[in-house]
């Protein structure tokens, strides 16, 4: 591809074309015959599939449309990113089930990538020990089914004590069968402007980055980022925080009644699905960063250390450009895995779009878009994840001949 | 070319996404026709019936130890089985998830569900169904562990509470909470053993279902004492057999058969006397057991249809005591109407 962009020779058009022949001799009437043959025969069977579903649903009097989702739900959700009440829609309840999933999914991503990469070194490591523990958890944590390790993941959190027995290992901290209860501070509108300045001043310390790039590109000489990046993500949402006060209000949990009030919960059901996808997918990422980091030549790293590169910045500068290369592609599949096999929740309690659009399309007995409902939520969080992963794999590729 | 080639893989993604789509309601057979008996005759020329029961729930569907399904329920699919073919074991039983029951009979798979479900409004009407009766008159109640102490219900607030997803149980519950201004965590947990364990292992503080389903599964822990059903019960769930909606037929002869039951206890017509009692005087017992008239036929059946059904399974009080007395369900509003109960059958004429 890149090769004829570069050549110009070979920039003008290829073959000089031909008009066109109406005659089964002409290679591109063959062509253009079989293509309009199969889109025609899919478009068949597709057309049959759907009459047929219409005329049956029809048939046995089987309500069809989207009209539920404006409808009362009525269904209890244990836990929920915004404010949800059973006397609120099924559009509300669906929504926050693809928050939950959401939710378990981005956090999932994060955690895999970094336990995953920690994995995938440690296996490449000179200790003995460290690379063959590595070694081992890897192949077992491959090798058993997903649902068989959220099972065990969520038993072991059942087998806690009660919330009246509950382990206390730091002040504010409770660890029961209810889940994990900790410490949080009343959030009020100063922290929401923290929060602000702090997104702001990381986006300012990229730019920043990216100047200092330039110039460093102009004249060679590096420029140190990280004081003016500390400066801006931490100090400056500091300042506005004093700003507004300091306003700090903890909210420690206590127990009152059958449970802890207050307080933040992690719940077991999303502990025990975080834990299983997390541990399951950094398995096979630690494969891939593994691989990637093989796949760059030994010679690079020598001829690195004859410039008098240091052995972090070989790895940042090298070797890391030429592995991502490697590993970003099969990363994504990783990624899309970890989103869909969530969906597993299902199994341990925790309501995701699948457990609430299960139980949607049971009150309302609209099997097809309840189903419908599922497949278009994770083609769309699968596309998007694709689409990003694709758009930084071609931000990273290096420009090859 | 490319952009041709791209539709076409666009296209066949598509059928893939259309056949996931379309398989639950388009399995095995054609849209029933109206007027004639399709069911009936689908089961006649297949030999055998198919029941859809639950996946597994003590005194109403259950496997023994030889693998023979036996309950309350599998008595029903039994019954049906005798009145097409003077045979009980001419039965096929599918368990059924809460969730898979009702796309199961929509599509064909089965031919009757006998598994637990409540009669409602929107079930008879919109999903396509004909409930045919009440065989069990169930409500919603609560079990605790009895160290807890909880004497009712209204003691449950801020509680966690175990619930299986997909029911009414689920939409109950809200209501119940609701109006009774009770806050509670919901555990949402799809299969019945997962739930039962969670509750049990202290994930909840109490598990919600049908009372009867709260005393098969109390019956089934090591120790039953431990845990108490709370007093009250928050819903009304009849449970019945169902069918497609299409085949009145079909749905007259379940409907009948249970009447049939009901009417041979209130006879007192047994599996053990229904030898003795074909001679009897009667007229109505003369009717019931094919001596006189001809009933079975307007069934579509063999006029000795309910003399078999009693001597293989037995009558309603029978099937009662079989099933559900060793698991410590009471007959209750199960009683017959003679008896204080609700279960009353019109007449056999």
């Amino acid at each position: 591809m890149s090769s004829s962009a570069a050549d110009p020779r070979f920039a003008s058009a290829g073959p000089p074309k031909r008009p066109l022949r109406l005659s089964w001799g002409d290679e591109r009437v063959r062509g253009i015959f079989w293509q309009v043959l199969v889109v025609g025969i899919v478009g068949t069977v597709i057309w049959w599939l759907w009459s047929n579903t219409v005329h049956n649903l029809e048939v046995r009097r089987i309500a069809t449309g989207f009209g539920f989702l404006s409808r009362e739900a009525g269904l209890p959700i244990g836990e929920s990113l915004i404010e949800y009440d059973p006397s609120n829609t099924y559009l509300r309840a669906l929504t926050v089930g693809v928050l939950n999933t959401l939710k378990v999914a981005v956090i999932g991503i994060v955690l895999a990538t970094i336990l995953g990469t920690v994995i995938g070194i440690a296996r490449l490591s000179n200790n003995w020990l460290l690379s063959k523990l590595a070694g081992v958890y890897i192949e077992v944590i491959r090798d058993l089914p997903l649902l068989l390790q959220l099972l065990f993941w969520y038993t072991i959190l059942q087998g806690l004590p009660g919330p009246r027995q509950a382990l206390n290992p730091v002040d504010g901290v409770f660890l029961s069968n209810r889940g994990m209860k900790l410490p949080f501070i009343e959030w009020t509108a100063a922290h929401w402007w923290t929060l602000l300045a702090m997104v702001a001043g990381i986006a300012l310390t990229w730019a920043y980055a990216r100047v200092m790039r330039q110039r460093q590109y102009a004249d060679g000489q590096p420029r140190k980022v990280w004081p003016a990046g500390l400066a801006l993500i931490v100090g400056v949402p500091l300042a506005v925080w004093v700003a507004f006060g300091a306003p700090f209000t903890p909210d420690i949990p206590v127990l009152r009644g059958f449970n802890f009030r207050g307080g933040i919960t992690v719940s077991p059901e999303f502990f025990a699905l975080l834990i299983g996808l997390v541990t399951y997918t950094a398995g096979f990422i630690a494969e891939v960063v593994r691989a990637g980091i093989q796949s760059v030549q030994h010679g690079q790293w020598e001829a690195a250390q004859a410039l008098g590169l240091r052995r972090g910045e070989i790895l940042r500068k090298i070797v890391m450009p030429q592995a991502l290369r490697v590993i970003i592609p099969p990363l994504t599949s990783n990624y899309l895995n970890l989103t869909k096999n969530s969906s597993l929740a299902v199994a341990i309690g925790y309501q995701d779009i699948v457990s609430i659009a299960n139980t949607t399309l049971n009150q309302t007995g609209q099997a097809i878009e309840g189903i419908a409902i599922i497949m278009l939520v994770y083609l769309t969080i699968s596309l998007s994840i694709s689409l990003f992963m694709n758009w930084y794999n071609a931000k990273i590729a290096l420009v090859e001949r | 070319m490319k952009a041709l080639r791209l539709a076409v893989a666009c296209a066949v993604g598509g059928l893939a996404l259309a056949a996931t789509m379309t398989t639950p309601t388009r399995a095995q057979q054609p849209a029933p026709a109206a007027g004639n008996a399709p069911t009936m005759d689908a089961i006649r020329a297949r030999g055998t019936l198919i029941c859809g029961v639950t996946t597994g729930l003590a005194g109403f569907a259950q496997p023994d130890s030889q693998g023979v399904w036996r309950g309350f329920d599998v008595d029903y699919c039994r019954a049906v089985a005798v009145a097409l073919f003077n045979d009980a074991n001419r039965v096929r039983y599918v368990p059924t998830t809460a969730q898979a029951r009702f796309t199961a009979l929509q599509s064909g798979e089965v031919d009757m569900l006998a598994r637990n479900t409540t009669w409602t409004l929107s079930r008879d009407t919109s999903l396509g169904f004909d409930f045919t009766g009440i065989n069990f008159y169930d409500g919603q109640g609560f079990m605790v562990k009895a160290s807890t102490g909880v004497r009712t219900a209204r003691e449950l607030e801020g509680a966690t509470i175990c619930v299986q997803p997909g029911t009414t149980t689920e939409q109950n519950l809200t209501d119940w909470a609701r109006a009774n201004r009770i806050r509670f965590t919901p555990v949402v947990i799809e299969r019945l053993e997962e739930v039962v364990q969670a509750y049990v292992a202290g994930r909840c503080d109490a598990y919600t279902t049908d009372v009867s389903g709260l005393a098969a599964t109390r019956s089934a822990q090591p120790n039953p004492r431990e845990h108490t059903i709370l007093p009250d019960v928050i819903s009304k769930e009849p449970l019945g057999p169902l069918v497609r909606h299409g085949d009145q037929r079909f749905a007259d002869l379940l409907r009948w058969i249970h009447f049939g039951l009901l009417g041979a206890e209130e006879l007192g017509i047994t599996s053990a006397n229904v030898q003795q009692r074909m001679t009897d005087a009667n007229p109505e017992v003369q009717r019931m057991l094919g001596r006189s008239g001809d009933l079975g036929r307007m069934l579509g059946v063999d006029n000795a249809w309910m003399a078999n059904i009693i001597r293989t399974v037995g009558n309603y009080g029978e099937i009662f005591a079989r099933n559900l007395e060793p698991i410590g369900i009471q007959r209750g509003p199960n009683a017959l109407w003679t008896q204080g109960g609700l279960q009353y059958s019109p007449p056999f004429r």
